[in-house]
């Protein structure tokens, strides 16, 4: 292949369909590597301390797309202490001065200012899509000088950041030449926008396809939009409290009635159980429905709504919808793919209504159901091994059991076997969260059987280091390991150091491992970084010795070639 | 508080799982008492409930083996099994059990939870009027049962309303979403606010036989 043109060469990369064929082909010989990195049109860094953006910047100068993800998962979850990092301004700037081509951005769990937001609008003339997923640091007038001055912008889509509300100024920065976006989300804004800036930029907007509204938008204002858009695709509605008229009812559903190509639907802020009638009419095409929002919705709500919904393949809902109605699911939803259930109320010592019979429920009905979420107050190792037994394509698995610690609710014992069935059954599963009461035992399982496992998240399960190395033995393809609260202790940290330079992260926190353990990791291994994570907290009792030596509250290690952050906060401490 | 109608069941407590609730309610209705706590005292407890805990273990296996037709969350009868009974131990190896809201759990965004939080504070909250009639009484009158946080809250405020309730015996019934008259506190309190559509206080024959005095919080 060195014979042909590089023109040649670059066509053929071309067809290479991710970031991982790419860097291998690169790898080839020089040439290759030359001819791949100037060609290189989307660039993904899983973890924005692995590299030093200059470098990235360097190296692929002719990128269009970046992907950048900086805190560990279990930040979401208010595990990673604030100012710990993450932090969005060194990339934008990176790609400020060396790349300039630059057209789109998305940015996952990373501080990010409005400085940064105002340099990336001004810097990028053919910036147009802007994504940020759990972000937090900026506030509306970011998004105004987004607004202003990206004339080319397609894509604003802001899921579930913490933005600082300076009023609804930023919607009517758009200025009256925009007419290009295909999708705006601001359902996360907690303010209000201004109703008639927002209609008219719908109006001028014929290519939009996907928009999602915040908590303020009244539903008049919805049904003016619709009227506008027949040709959306994805709708987040705004308010759908139940002050309104009847007029208002009947405009929404004759707007409801144009849009033919809707096929997803979310939002259903404050929505009254009134307004869902209006929607049945629209039910049957719909795709993809997310009514994680409503909890002023019940079972018999959701169930009617959801009856009508025969197409759906992916479904968010609340524990309100119960087991019978995760029946009626099962039996209207043939299609399904993707269920998530959250919990509505959140004490652990609390109730649920849904148990293990609306998941058995659900895997006897929809049998494609490849990604699950399920969070419930109990559990069998019978209905674990049904469930296995009914949806062996199970890619992501993840089952939450609001106590800690909690066994079969049926038999008291372990939930091993279940999990075990689940990694058994399931050859293709990529992601696994566990939970409930677990021994070494499930691990072993895991170890054992999930050979195309990515990512696992283990929360108080275990009994002995002996259970982290099996996983850290059997699963050849891990990524992501996060665990909390679990007794493994330095043996299990070193027992094969060489494995984290295959994997993204590791994150252990409230578990045995001792600040000696890490530090032998750390000059075991100069590739990673090893970050200890002391928090100063009057509750902490972390004077507890283990061996004699302090046990460390959070631990989190990850390959890099950028060597040690300097941005890290006094509390992290990288060896 | 009102001893007849069970308002300790429904209670939101921390305790130990199994620990002395006898609520066995049926499983379909999803209307169970709660049966599952864990005690804040837990970490501080030595290790002498291992040997007694092991050995009621095998006499509640037993036990629980000839109850599988029926829910086992709910006879509150689970006790740990030995692995996790280990956990209340000071043994080193072991995290400490967890406290009763750990950090970060459930593992459920803040964005959510934040969400979730600010909507059943708005949403329900401002248009739980229902009609309250009392037997006997020629007027009805409405009360706003989302502005209590508790049953004693609406015991408070019905007694308010109708001053009579403190000296006869009077039982609070409420008329549910399905069109069902249900005896009020059997349900958790949210439960209750969300499906309760219009209150009767039952009196004299009729409330007899159904849980007695309607007991005012001294």
């Amino acid at each position: 292949m060195t014979y042909f043109p590089e023109e040649v060469v670059e066509h053929i990369f071309s067809f290479l369909p991710g970031q991982h064929d790419r860097n291998t082909v690169s790898l080839v010989c020089k040439v290759w590597y030359e001819i791949e990195r100037l060609s290189r049109r989307t660039v993904f860094v899983g973890n924005c301390y692995a590299v030093r953006p200059e470098r990235v910047v360097l190296r692929f100068p002719n990128m269009r797309a970046l992907t950048v993800k900086g805190k560990p998962h279990f930040a979401d979850f208010n595990l990673v202490p604030p100012d710990w990092g993450g932090y969005a301004a060194p990339w934008i700037e990176a790609a400020a001065r060396g790349c300039v081509g630059l057209e789109e951005l998305r940015m996952k769990r990373m501080v990010v200012t409005d400085e940064s937001l105002e340099l990336l609008a001004k810097t990028f003339p053919r910036f147009r899509a802007l994504i940020l997923i759990s972000c937090e640091g900026f506030s509306t007038d970011g998004l105004a000088a987004i607004a202003s001055h990206c004339k080319l912008l397609r894509e604003l889509d802001l899921q579930e950041n913490e933005v600082e509300d300076r009023g609804p100024r930023w919607l009517s920065c758009f200025p009256d030449s925009c007419t290009s976006l295909v999708s705006l989300n601001f359902a996360c804004i907690k303010g209000e926008v201004n109703a008639g800036s927002l209609e008219r930029l719908v109006a001028r907007s014929p290519n939009l396809r996907s928009l999602r509204l915040n908590r303020s938008v009244p539903v008049d204002t919805l049904s003016k939009i619709l009227m506008r858009t027949p040709n959306l695709e994805d709708l987040g509605t705004g308010n759908l409290a139940d002050d309104f008229q009847t007029e208002s009812y009947i405009r929404l559903a004759l707007a409801f009635d144009k849009c033919k190509m809707l096929r997803s639907l979310s939002g259903f802020w404050d929505a009254s159980p009134f307004c869902l009638p209006f929607i049945y009419p629209v039910c049957a095409q719909l795709t993809g429905l997310n009514l994680s929002y409503a909890p002023t919705l019940d079972s018999s709500d959701l169930t009617k709504m959801i009856s009508h919904c025969v197409k759906l393949q992916r479904l968010w809902v609340l524990d309100c919808i119960a087991d019978k109605g995760l029946q009626v699911v099962a039996s209207s939803c043939k299609d399904l793919q993707e269920l998530r259930v959250f919990p509505s109320d959140f004490y652990i010592a609390g109730y649920s209504p849904v148990t293990e019979e609306g998941l058995v429920a659900i895997s006897l009905g929809c049998q494609k159901l490849s990604s699950l979420l399920y969070f419930c107050h109990q559990m069998t190792n019978a209905a674990l091994i049904t469930i296995a037994k009914n949806c062996p394509n199970f890619t992501r698995f993840r089952l939450c059991i609001l106590e800690p610690g909690k066994p079969d609710a049926m038999t008291n014992q372990p939930l091993d076997e279940g999990f075990g069935a689940i990694v058994r059954e399931c050859k293709g599963l990529r992601r696994l969260s566990i939970s409930g009461l677990l021994t070494d035992k499930v691990f072993m399982y895991i170890g054992t059987y999930a050979k195309e496992l990515e990512m696992l998240s283990i929360a108080f399960a275990g009994d002995s280091d002996a259970g982290m190395m099996h996983v850290m033995k059997g699963c050849k393809n891990l990524r992501k390991l996060e665990i909390r609260d679990s007794p493994f202790g330095d043996a299990a940290l070193l027992e094969n150091v060489a494995k984290y330079e295959t994997m993204r992260s590791l994150w252990m926190s409230s578990c045995n491992v001792t600040e000696k353990g890490c530090q032998v990791l750390a000059s075991k291994m100069p590739m990673l970084n090893v970050e200890v994570i002391n928090e100063l907290d009057e509750n902490n009792e972390m004077d507890e010795n283990h061996g004699g030596l302090p046990k460390v509250d959070k631990l989190y290690v990850y390959r890099t070639t950028a060597g040690g952050r300097d941005d890290a906060p006094n509390f992290v401490k990288i060896l | 508080m009102a001893e007849g109608l069970g308002f300790e069941e429904t209670e939101l407590r921390l305790g130990l799982p199994g620990g002395g609730n006898d609520d066995a309610s049926a499983r379909g209705s999803g209307k169970r008492g709660y049966a599952e706590t864990i005690d804040l005292k837990l970490k501080l407890e030595p290790a002498p409930a291992v040997g007694e805990d092991e050995v009621a273990n095998e006499g509640i296996a037993a036990a629980t083996a000839e109850q599988l037709s029926s829910s086992a969350a709910a006879d509150g009868k689970m006790k740990r099994s030995p692995s996790q009974t280990s956990v209340v131990t000071s043994d080193p190896e072991k995290p400490r059990a967890p406290k009763a809201q750990a950090v970060g759990w459930p593992p459920v965004r803040s964005f959510r939870k934040n969400i979730l939080a600010a909507q059943t504070e708005k949403g329900d909250r401002s248009a739980a009027l229902v009609k309250v009639s009392m037997d006997g009484a020629p007027y009805l009158r409405k009360l706003d049962i989302g502005a209590c946080n508790s049953y004693d809250e609406l015991s408070m405020a019905l007694e308010k309303m109708f001053s009579t309730m403190k000296e006869s015996s009077c039982v609070p019934t409420y008329e549910d979403k399905d069109g069902d008259w249900m005896l009020v506190g059997d349900v958790p309190w949210e439960m209750f606010v969300s499906s309760c559509k219009r209150l009767r206080i039952m009196k004299g024959s009729e409330a007899i036989g159904l849980g007695g005095k309607c007991k005012i919080v001294s």
